[in-house]
């Protein structure tokens, strides 16, 4: 057993946090106040300069072949700094670049997958419709064979780069009368495509500087080499990339629960009340060694499980409770930060503020609470405790 | 008997003040018997003699051509060297200027002897071995280092930190010209040009007030009240590395770790909330004023006197206030 | 050209550094490290000349204990070429002449034309060093740049450096030695096709026995100082937060600067 990162980890986790602290923090305000998206894009543009969007992803197709356990140090570090930017990044690489070395042949991969490592074009992953949210497997998006072609119609919603991506991976029904079992089919879609149109959703509770989008298909005609993997495979691709960017998601909720401690923790020591610094007040510190012994759980289980994914296992079970884990744990810490902030912490101004806002999403996107919940006990119940 | 070499840097043939300091380290220094002489080398600089002599000096070695105008580490730092070994210093001493912090080492290599740079506390003891305390960690801890060797010690000294000797001159200094000028025409680096960096005429390190501004300043069309008040007490003007790396001051002006470090008589800080990188360059200082809108900013925590108040508000009265001081 | 940049592993900046319990180092529990930041500026400045001319090599070279491997890796990982890891027990406690002797003796080794240092390490903020091994390498330097230019047909280089209130523009043949300032460059990030790559790039080991330096000429008993002592510097406290109207407070200000602390 060995809980120490390689060298190369540490390097990629020192050169991201310095990226970090240097192109994205100062910007990070900016960004949610002005729902500012175009600074978004021009960090992931020095992003790809660096090469950190090949994180995950094998050599043979332009990555740096880190895995799983790379990826979670890379969204870590970039959830210090900016929810948006996190996660624009994170459905670049884990949903999109995924979805496509989970389920593409190798020339898509090639072909799609290269150019998504190294940044050139930007991934979006589209599953979720206006009645197909957590129950995926009722989407309606409609994908007729016709000729050399299939044809798309359909909405999809609360798509993450959904109208700033170049590659887009969308999920339709083929089948309707297989739906999940058969009937659901990915495609490569890129946009521009003639019939295809996004619309940006502005008002977010957070994550305000990710360009969330809803997108329409009208007749959109992708050919039939741009299905990915074989026909009526799409679930269970869009269900494996969900293991593994669950698990993301989670390393993304320990980035931002260690900034917001680190801030607690500096605030606490400048403020004064009753003449003293409220760091020493038994209260605060309750508040955080609770959220320290926290973030040590979520750190503990989620390198564990990218170690276990990095080892060829499956981990729908432990991404799930990685996912509920860390998101649910993370609401409670920034919420401490925020107390401990006092009236600050509920001031605009300040940056615990927007973590505050940025982290109730986790517990709702790629699958809710009580989704997680669901494919815990129900593989737990099939599969034993164990 | 002690020997101590003060090297005396001046410019445009005026002695600088620093080099004052370090001369009345050297005095301190010593005792009865013991001897303080002065170097100075440059171009028409005999006219500097009284100086020197009421600095402290109880020898003067004047080392006058045309070529040495200009600074060059290769032929000070020989004239410097062989000096010492003439004169058989226990003690180099000299300003740890941009200057000193190149002489001091070059010096230092030739003689093989024990190095100190920037220190802030320097003492003999009886056998003449310096034990000399100097801040290390950009200034966030300080090292106190003993010598084993008495003889061709070199030490540079931080500026602003030792006092002036300026008392009447009891004897007349011998003065002695430096004849034995090494060949000079094969330098290999020369200086081509010196070009004056516009801005504050007061250098940051040497001044005895500054006024600093930092990320509260909000831009660099705003540093012109900072200017004012810098220019009303007749100090130079300086910045936080926030505002440096927002690039509304030249790195020349920036405070701090990674920056200069400044020991005034009177430091303002003016919307800087002095992290520990900032207070690094400048906690030295003995008056710190704090003028900042947040009243948990770290800065109030290490100054003297601190106004919590929108600088925009409190600076332009105070710049106000202090013309008018000055005018009664 | 054959780029040398001599670095040196400190604790990162940020670091909060307190006396060790013995008075005579730090208390390294905890510390995190890094490059010496100016070391990082000399190390860019080759890879910008190297890239500039389009052919050449930057050789990033240290001295210390096995931890130093991994700052060096990070000078492989930004683009530097290879690395040479000085590395012997009896170099402990050794001053700054003999740190220099070693380093030199290192760097003839190989004919670099160029050889950067940082102008200081921010843990001893010595400065001493670069210029050290020029005087014993015989070779001439600029110390603090912060703008350079190499003309490589005519075999020399301009330089800036700034000191008290201007700008000295130098002119220096070349090979040469030069110590880095803020402001002469940015130095660039590693890219992770880098950091993949700096395991495959050479990192050389060497002893002092591979300098043909004997242990006893340069260890802790030849140092001509010893540090007796570390301390936190004397603690300020906090003094007073002067209240009222902004003009009565400025008229207290003042009243304080003359009457109390006699500054003005």
């Amino acid at each position: 057993m060995d809980f120490n990162f390689t060298e190369e980890q540490t390097m990629l986790r020192d050169m991201v946090r310095k990226f970090v602290d240097k192109e994205i923090k100062p910007l990070a305000q900016q960004i949610d106040k002005e729902h500012n998206v175009d600074l978004v894009k021009s960090i992931f543009k020095k992003g790809s300069a660096l090469g950190l969007y090949g994180t995950p992803f094998p050599e043979a197709y332009g990555g740096s072949g880190m895995g799983e356990t790379g990826y979670a140090i890379l969204i870590e570090e970039l959830s210090r700094g900016c929810a948006s930017t996190s996660v624009t990044i994170g459905a670049h690489i884990g949903l999109a670049g995924m979805s496509i070395l989970i389920g593409g042949n190798e020339e898509q991969k090639k072909k799609y997958l290269s150019s998504i490592a190294s940044g050139e074009k930007m991934g979006a992953y589209a599953l979720t419709e206006p009645g197909a949210g957590s129950d995926a497997a009722s989407l309606q998006l409609s994908a007729k064979e016709e000729g050399d072609d299939y044809i798309l119609n359909g909405t999809k919603l609360w798509i993450t780069n959904g109208d700033i991506a170049d590659i887009i991976v969308v999920y339709g029904l083929t089948n309707p009368e297989l739906k999940a079992r058969g009937g659901i089919t990915a495609f490569i879609v890129e946009a521009p495509s003639a019939g295809f149109s996004a619309n940006r959703i502005e008002d977010k509770m957070g994550l305000r500087g990710s360009a969330t989008a809803e997108l329409v298909f009208e007749n959109v005609r992708v050919p039939k080499e741009n299905v990915l993997g074989k026909v009526g495979m799409g679930f269970a691709i869009a269900m494996e990339t969900l293991d593994e960017s669950r698990l993301s998601l989670a390393a993304a909720c320990i980035g931002a629960a260690k900034e917001v401690l680190s801030m607690s923790v500096d605030f606490s020591k400048k403020r004064v009340a009753f003449k003293q610094a409220i760091a020493s007040f038994q209260a605060i510190q309750f508040m955080i060694a609770d959220m320290s012994a926290e973030i040590y759980q979520m750190e503990s289980i989620v390198y564990r499980t990218a170690w276990l994914y990095d080892q060829g296992k499956k981990i729908p079970r432990e991404g799930a409770i990685c996912k509920l884990f860390c998101s649910e744990a993370l609401d409670r810490i920034v919420d401490k930060a925020v107390q401990i902030h006092g009236g600050n912490g509920f001031m605009g101004e300040h940056p615990v503020e927007r973590f505050y806002r940025d982290s109730r999403v986790n517990r709702i996107f790629e699958g809710t609470s009580e989704i997680q919940r669901m494919v815990i006990a129900e593989d737990v119940i099939k599969n034993g405790s164990d | 008997m002690f020997n101590i070499l003060v090297f005396c840097e001046q410019r445009d043939g005026k002695i600088k003040r620093v080099a004052l300091e370090a001369l009345g380290a050297a005095l301190s220094l010593t005792s009865d018997g013991d001897q303080v002489t002065a170097v100075l080398i440059g171009e028409n600089i005999a006219s500097q003699k009284e100086t020197l002599v009421s600095g402290g000096a109880d020898k003067i070695i004047l080392v006058e051509a045309l070529t040495l105008n200009t600074y060059s580490s290769e032929a000070y730092g020989r004239i410097v060297s062989d000096i010492a070994k003439k004169e058989n210093a226990s003690l180099i001493l000299m300003s740890a200027t941009a200057m000193g912090k190149d002489l001091g080492p070059k010096v230092s290599a030739r003689l093989e002897g024990p190095f100190a740079g920037d220190c802030i506390k320097l003492t003999l003891d009886d056998e003449g071995k310096m034990t000399a305390t100097r801040p290390i960690y950009g200034g966030k801890a300080t090292s106190t280092v003993l010598s084993h060797q008495a003889s061709f010690q070199v030490a540079t000294l931080r500026p602003n930190v030792f006092s002036v000797h300026d008392q009447a001159a009891t004897q007349d200094p011998q003065v002695e010209n430096y004849s034995e000028i090494p060949d000079l025409s094969n330098l290999k680096a020369i200086i081509k040009e010196v070009v004056s960096t516009a801005g504050s005429k007061i250098e940051l390190t040497e001044a005895n007030i500054i006024v600093s501004g930092g990320r509260g300043v909000k831009g660099p069309e705003h540093f012109d009240i900072i200017e004012a008040l810098a220019e009303a007490l007749g100090g130079a003007v300086g910045a936080s590395r926030a505002a440096v790396d927002a690039g509304w001051k030249p790195h020349s002006y920036q405070v701090g770790l990674t920056g200069k470090t400044v020991s005034p008589s009177l430091y303002i800080a003016c919307g800087i909330s002095g992290a520990i990188q900032h207070q690094a360059g400048m906690s030295s200082s003995k008056y710190i004023v704090a003028i900042n809108k947040d009243p948990n900013a770290p800065i109030f925590k290490i100054a003297n006197y601190g106004i919590v108040a929108d600088l925009f508000e409190i600076v332009p009265l105070l710049t106000e206030a202090v013309k008018k001081m000055k005018n009664e | 050209m054959n780029i040398a940049a001599c670095i040196k592993q400190v604790p990162a900046t940020e670091s909060k550094i307190r006396p060790s319990t013995d008075g005579k180092d730090i208390d390294r529990t905890g510390l995190s490290y890094v490059v010496n930041p100016y070391d990082e500026f000399g190390v860019e400045e080759g890879l910008k000349i190297k890239e500039q001319l389009g052919d050449g090599s930057v050789t990033a070279i240290s001295i210390g204990g096995e931890k130093v491997a991994e700052a060096l890796r990070t000078c492989l990982a930004v683009g530097s070429d290879q690395a040479i890891h000085i590395q012997d027990d009896a170099i402990e406690g050794s001053d700054g002449h003999a740190i220099a002797r070693i380093l030199a003796a290192a760097l003839k080794k190989s004919d670099y034309d160029i050889i950067f240092f940082g102008r200081q390490a921010i843990d001893d903020d010595s400065g001493a060093i670069g210029i050290h091994v020029a005087d014993l390498m015989g070779l001439p330097h600029v110390a603090g740049i912060n703008k350079l230019e190499i003309i490589p047909d005519e075999k020399r280089a301009v330089a800036n450096r700034q000191i008290e209130g201007a700008t000295e523009v130098i002119e220096i043949s070349l090979p040469a030695i030069f110590t880095c300032q803020k402001g002469l460059n940015e130095p660039r990030y590693a890219s992770l096709p880098g950091i993949m790559k700096a395991k495959q790039k050479p990192m050389t080991v060497l002893s002092l026995s591979d300098l043909e330096i004997s242990a006893d000429s340069v260890d802790s008993s030849k140092a001509k100082t010893t540090v007796i002592k570390i301390e936190s510097p004397p603690a300020r406290s906090a003094g007073i937060i002067i209240e009222g109207s902004p003009s009565e407070a400025v008229a207290e200000l003042i009243r304080l600067l003359r009457e109390e602390a006699k500054v003005l």
